[in-house]
């Protein structure tokens, strides 16, 4: 029945003081700054999903984070947009402490969860009602707004489908408007959750080149998570791999492949390199949680026999 | 061509279905020579419907009246009560014992209450009708609110949006199939309650006139009192039916949206 009842965590004047208020951060500075971040679910007894987690993103920069399931890269995301407090450290962006969630940031799911009652062209402007100064400029320059967002709508295709509902669309299709509205309100922080999950490998392929191309051209920060390691490779400019749960980083990898790639660099024997050095460290890091987790098994086996 | 055939016959389907009881109904009652006073037949019942013609009209008037304000009482306080309860926890917890313990009392043992309150007539008839239909559409506007995707609203909120900015761009458009589901359900019991109002406290209305018919013996009226409740349910019920398709039409993804079931 909860639907609507999260309490946003305490609306701190700091947490209006997003990325694109402050003029801009004073050099050397990150954008995004984890500080020993760690979060657990129901209480400091609960379960730990991350564990003393430091980043440091430099703006304009393209992360993706990598790892095994579960190990909290989704929670990742929680944080850094302020849905979600961490139990240890602080996270700040722009300067600024988090402390709820940040009012312009830009985010996009493996589902792609437009709205089914809106067709596309509103679905992509929906951002724009709700970011401040859009929202009280959206009525009075209408025509303004409407030619950015079929601006969008073409970059990634989907010109001729503005006045389509997304049930008439491809899984592929919606995700490139769920990416168009990500995008609308010219968002300094693009926050993608595993994005491609869900799509075959020729559109995850092709979409890979849209987002680096707006990525190119508009250089907002853009953290993305995902599973494909290879999609990681092709798109970021830092790879963060994370150790099982709780997660923390492991290791950092620059990937200095000039830009822009294209599914020809992905054969690149640089490019192939790093992807299996990364898969190794994820294998591995799978391989120490079973074992751990085996050992906690028999642990518990044997205390329990003891007991009884 | 099968198709367009299907199609006709589904359209056809309810009333050849009605038509079909009420002539196997006339024949049973005619071949086995059923006393009037037991079991009336569809002409007889037709026959009291023309003879007592006014009078049923005026009564139903009064019942349609009676339903339509218990309903319209229903809809708002069933919306407020579904928004509230879907859209925050607390209260969600705090009332749902209650109404839970509210829905399990049978209407009909609140009449004699609301008779102390309101006197025998319309308001009683009114309030009963409200009471047995606000239910269904609070729980489905709350469920409605609850089926919003947690990531869309993560994505709304990391865009600054307030819980009214959710509730009005997201929560209630996706609530609507299911308020507008509930208007079925609710139309019909508002129906219901406004009928046993009447049987039990009133001068008026088709229940009334059905507890006179009764006394008297007039069973072949009653059966028409009866048949006229049936056709106003059945009408008010297709109203809804349509209204439902039209608002809320992306709900059923466009599937044969234009065809389905024209009889309700
Ligand atoms: N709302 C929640 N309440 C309680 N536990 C949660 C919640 N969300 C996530 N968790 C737990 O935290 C851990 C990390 O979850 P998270 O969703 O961040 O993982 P993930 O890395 O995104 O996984 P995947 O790659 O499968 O999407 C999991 O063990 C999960 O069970
Ligand atoms: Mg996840």
């Amino acid at each position: 029945m909860l639907a609507l009842a999260t309490p946003p965590a305490a609306m701190a004047p700091s947490a209006s003081s997003g990325p694109d208020t402050a003029p801009s951060s004073p050099p050397g500075t990150p954008f995004v700054q984890l500080d020993g971040v760690g979060l657990s679910y129901g209480g400091p007894q609960g379960l730990k999903a991350l564990n003393n987690t430091n980043m440091a993103i430099e703006k304009g920069r393209f992360i993706a984070v990598v790892g095994p399931s579960g190990c909290g890269k989704s929670s990742l995301m929680k944080l850094v947009t302020g849905l979600q407090p961490p139990t240890q450290g602080s996270v700040s962006v722009n300067g600024a402490k988090v402390n709820g969630p940040l009012k312009i940031v830009g985010m996009a799911f493996q589902n792609p969860s437009l709205l089914p009652w809106r067709p596309l062209l509103s679905n992509v402007m929906l951002p724009l009602e709700i970011v401040q100064p859009h929202r009280s400029r959206l009525r009075a320059n209408k025509a303004e707004y409407l030619a950015k967002a079929r601006a969008l709508l073409e970059t990634v295709g989907l010109q001729e489908f503005e006045t389509k509902f997304p049930w008439m669309l491809s899984g592929g299709m919606q995700q490139r408007a769920n990416l168009c509205r990500s995008l609308i309100h010219d968002p300094d922080l693009l926050m993608l959750d595993e994005p491609f999950g869900a799509l075959d490998a020729f559109t995850r392929e092709e979409l890979w080149g849209v987002l680096q191309e707006v990525w190119m051209e508009r250089r907002f920060t853009c953290i993305l998570v995902t599973h494909d390691l290879r999609e990681a490779a092709y798109l970021a400019d830092t790879i963060y791999v994370m150790s099982a749960r709780p997660g923390t980083i492991i290791a950092r990898h620059e990937v200095d492949l000039p830009r822009p790639r294209t599914v020809d660099t992905t054969f690149e024997p640089r490019f192939v390199d790093l992807v299996h050095t990364i898969r190794s460290e994820i294998a591995q890091v799978r391989n120490e949680a079973k074992k751990a987790a085996k050992a906690g098994a028999t642990k518990a086996g044997t205390t329990e026999q003891k007991a009884s | 061509m099968t198709a367009s055939k299907r199609r006709w016959l589904e359209r056809l389907a309810p009333w050849i279905v009605t038509i079909g009881l009420l002539v196997i109904w006339q024949v049973v009652v005619v071949a086995f020579r059923i006393e009037p006073f037991i079991m009336p037949s569809p002409s007889a019942i037709f026959d009291a419907f023309v003879q007592y013609r006014d009078s049923i009209l005026i009564h139903a008037w009064q019942t349609m009246v009676s339903t339509l304000l218990g309903f319209s009482l229903g809809i708002v306080v069933g919306l407020l009560l579904g928004i509230f309860i879907g859209s925050s926890r607390l209260v969600y917890a705090g009332l749902y014992p209650v109404l839970i313990g509210f829905n399990s009392v049978p209407k009909v043992a609140m009449v004699p209450v609301l008779v102390l309150w309101l006197g025998i007539g319309q308001p009683t008839a009114v309030v009963t009708a409200f009471l047995l239909c606000f239910f269904p559409i609070a729980v489905n506007v709350a469920t409605g609110l609850a089926t919003v995707e947690p990531e869309l609203e993560d994505v709304l909120r990391s865009l600054g949006a307030s819980k009214t900015d959710l509730l009005i761009k997201v929560g209630l458009p996706r609530a609507m199939p299911y308020f507008f589901a509930s208007l079925k359900v609710a139309i019909t019991l508002a129906f219901v309650g406004a009928v046993i109002s009447e049987t039990l406290a009133s001068n008026d209305g088709i229940g009334y006139l059905m507890i006179q018919a009764s006394s008297q013996f007039r069973v072949p009226l009653m059966f028409a009192g009866l048949a006229v409740i049936a056709a106003m349910g059945v009408v008010t019920y297709v109203v809804f039916a349509v209204i439902e398709r039209r608002v809320t039409g992306w709900a059923v993804r466009g599937q044969n949206m234009s065809i389905s079931g024209g009889g309700g």
